[in-house]
């Protein structure tokens, strides 16, 4: 802001002040615009510069938040700008998860038979699992199987005008189906204990700090580039229909939009998405079993998006980042504290927060675009003297 | 004559009943709307008026009867946004805008374009795209408030907005669902303009209350009673008729008095 200052205030302005004011503003304008790029410039630096300055553990860590922040980008594309609550992302983070973890097994065993399979009595690969021997098509498939069901459940929902709370429901219901089916088919899935005992991926050693390090950085440019593609997304003319979407479904269809149409789109684009999310953090934690896909997870993912600051790209990741960290902080120090903090937090966001930690900073930013405005604007020559002095 | 009339039509409906469920809003009326005429739908509290446009842009679906559209469309056969781009453009009572879009981006996706997900996709702001915008904000006087987010708009200033959102379409027939309620005396005086300017081009129909502004700005009336057409003609055709007088208009001069 100072350089700003120092350009209004020269003598040229006090010759011409209010032309010389207009120009400051756009350039203020222009700064803020080029500001914010330097910022995002910034963040993304101390991220790929982060193996650099973290411990392999902090590294983990951070590496399994932004694989979340991926997942709640995607959610935000459907909530925050189209307007459709879904409480059933665990899912499709789950299949995506899933289908790593397959593939992480099959390579763990050699292509032979999973321990938890021969243990109840199976003697051969079941045919479902025979697609993940590969890691390309599972990598494939842990986008795609979640982008259909997405497609499938938002085609057969929204076209028939199932809409708000009835579609919330709905998504929360099939996270109950999926969690019975992977509970239920133990000997196809690993049951309550999910799938675990990694060793090599790409041949590598999946727990060494080399692969930790690389896998970290993906998930980096992984992050980058779905944070880019949202923006130009929601910044072109589809973001402002989907925006019409969310506050005048009605309208749209009568100006013309079949808006079942966008609704699915949107909700497949964030299923893989989501899928995306899931297959990074495996790769990351290691271990991906129902409990952490099922409904509390869904709900506390639909929180990261609200706390960071709904219908923005980057509140979502701000928000996945902020409150997984609080996360384990706290329950490094107090792991009982953890479910009245979230709860808490639930509240707070609610009641003081509506639009999230990106719109507590955008009320600071524009308190300080306001009195810098009224400083810009001034007329009258004494008070540009006054300010001038000050300087 | 009647075949005459049907070529000439914009609008034929031919025995459309609307039946919610065992009430019917609206019973077997034939009705026609005329090119470039500003039409105005008169009548008592529940006479089926709204009714009568909902069935026209789809919102309501008629169980019988046949609604033509430029003599090729049957209407009660197709969708919502099916009508529209056919060219019915409707304006709801209470305005519906985007408030948390500027103007601009109003009129921007309720232009005339491919709507569907692959057009929107890929959709950039040509010139003749801003021209028409930016002709569209200067008929209806919002010029200065393009970059304004529309919730900031005073009431009038919003139904303008919408008027001109369903002009963007580029339609032949409007559909307007009391556009002066709740308006100033100027802000009426304007959307009188506004639409007298419009219907040069296309036929509007629209439904109101205020029986000196149908007075003023009407070529035809329609008095709907209990669902039927009750009479339908020029204003003072319509004031002079005893059966009018009777259910609508001398009940209001009563009401007022």
């Amino acid at each position: 802001m100072i350089p700003v200052r120092l350009d209004i205030y020269d003598e040229g302005l006090l010759l011409q002040n209010i032309r010389g004011g207009a120009v400051g503003m756009s350039k203020l304008l222009v700064q803020s615009s080029t500001n914010k790029k330097v910022i995002l410039l910034l963040i993304l630096a101390v991220l790929l510069l982060a193996p650099l300055f973290l411990s392999d553990f902090r590294l983990n860590l951070l590496g399994k938040f932004l694989a979340f922040a991926i997942l709640a980008i995607g959610l935000d594309l459907l909530w925050g700008y189209t307007g459709v609550l879904s409480l059933g992302h665990g899912i499709f983070f789950g299949i995506g998860a899933y289908s790593m973890a397959m593939y992480l097994k099959l390579e763990a065993t050699g292509g032979g038979l999973p321990d938890f399979m021969a243990w109840s009595g199976m003697k051969e690969l079941p045919l479902i699992w025979l697609p993940f021997q590969y890691p390309m098509i599972a990598i494939m498939l842990g986008m795609i199987v979640p982008a259909a069901i997405a497609f499938l459940l938002g085609w057969l929902t929204f076209r028939n005008r199932i809409n708000g709370v009835y579609f919330t429901i709905l998504s929360q219901a099939l996270v109950l189906v999926v969690v019975t089916l992977l509970i239920g088919q133990q000997n196809l899935t690993g049951g309550t204990s999910g799938l675990t005992n990694f060793q090599t991926f790409f041949g590598y050693p999946v727990n060494s700090p080399t692969t930790q390090t690389v896998v970290y950085l993906v998930t980096v440019v992984a992050l980058a580039a779905i944070f880019l593609g949202c923006s130009k997304l929601v910044k072109g003319r589809l973001g402002r229909v989907l925006v019409g979407i969310r506050d005048g479904e009605n309208r749209m269809r009568f100006l013309g939009y079949n808006t079942s149409v966008y609704k699915t789109f949107v909700y497949t684009v964030s299923g893989a998405i989501a899928g995306l999310a899931g297959m990074l953090f495996v790769l990351q934690v290691g271990i991906i079993s129902p409990t952490m896909i099922g409904i509390v997870p869904s709900i506390e993912m639909v929180l990261w998006v609200a706390l960071g600051g709904r219908g923005t790209i980057i509140g979502p990741i701000i928000g996945a980042v902020f409150v997984n960290a609080a996360k384990t902080g706290l329950s490094e120090s107090y792991p009982d504290m953890w479910t009245y903090f979230i709860g808490a937090l639930f509240v707070i966001v609610v009641i003081f927060l509506p639009k999230g930690i990106v719109g507590l900073f955008e009320k600071f930013q524009e308190r300080w675009k306001r009195a810098d405005v009224k400083d810009v604007k001034e007329p009258s020559g004494v008070t540009v003297r006054k300010n001038y002095s000050r300087l | 004559m009647s075949k005459m009339s049907k070529s000439q039509a914009v609008l034929q409906s031919e025995k459309i009943t609307v039946d919610f469920s065992g009430f019917k809003a609206i019973k077997n009326l034939d009705f026609q709307v005329k090119p470039n005429t500003v039409h105005f739908v008169i009548g008592p509290n529940g006479a089926g008026k709204t009714t009568l446009l909902d069935v026209i842009c789809g919102k309501s679906k008629a169980s019988e009867g046949k609604l033509t559209f430029k003599n090729k469309y049957d209407l009660t056969k197709m969708t919502e946004y099916g009508i529209v781009h056919k060219g019915i453009s409707r304006k709801f009572q209470a305005p519906s805008i985007f408030s948390k879009l500027t103007v601009f981006e109003n009129l921007e996706i309720a232009m005339k374009q491919k709507k569907s997900l692959s057009g929107i996709l890929f959709a950039k702001l040509k010139k003749d795209n801003k021209k028409k915008i930016d002709d569209m904000l200067n008929l209806i006087g919002l010029s200065e408030e393009q970059d304004k987010k529309a919730g900031s708009l005073a009431h009038g200033q919003k139904q303008w907005l919408e008027i001109a959102m369903v002009l963007m379409q580029e339609p032949d027939l409007v559909l307007l669902d009391e556009p002066i309620a709740g308006m100033t005396k100027t802000e009426r005086m304007k959307t009188g303009e506004l639409i007298t300017q419009i219907a040069k081009d296309r036929a509007v129909l629209i439904v109101e209350h205020d029986m000196d502004f149908v007075k003023e700005y009407a070529d035809v009336v329609t008095v709907m009673h209990e669902g039927q057409l009750l009479r339908e003609g020029s204003m003072e055709e319509v004031q002079n008729d005893p059966q009018v007088r009777q259910v609508y208009l001398g009940r209001k001069v009563e009401a007022h008095a």
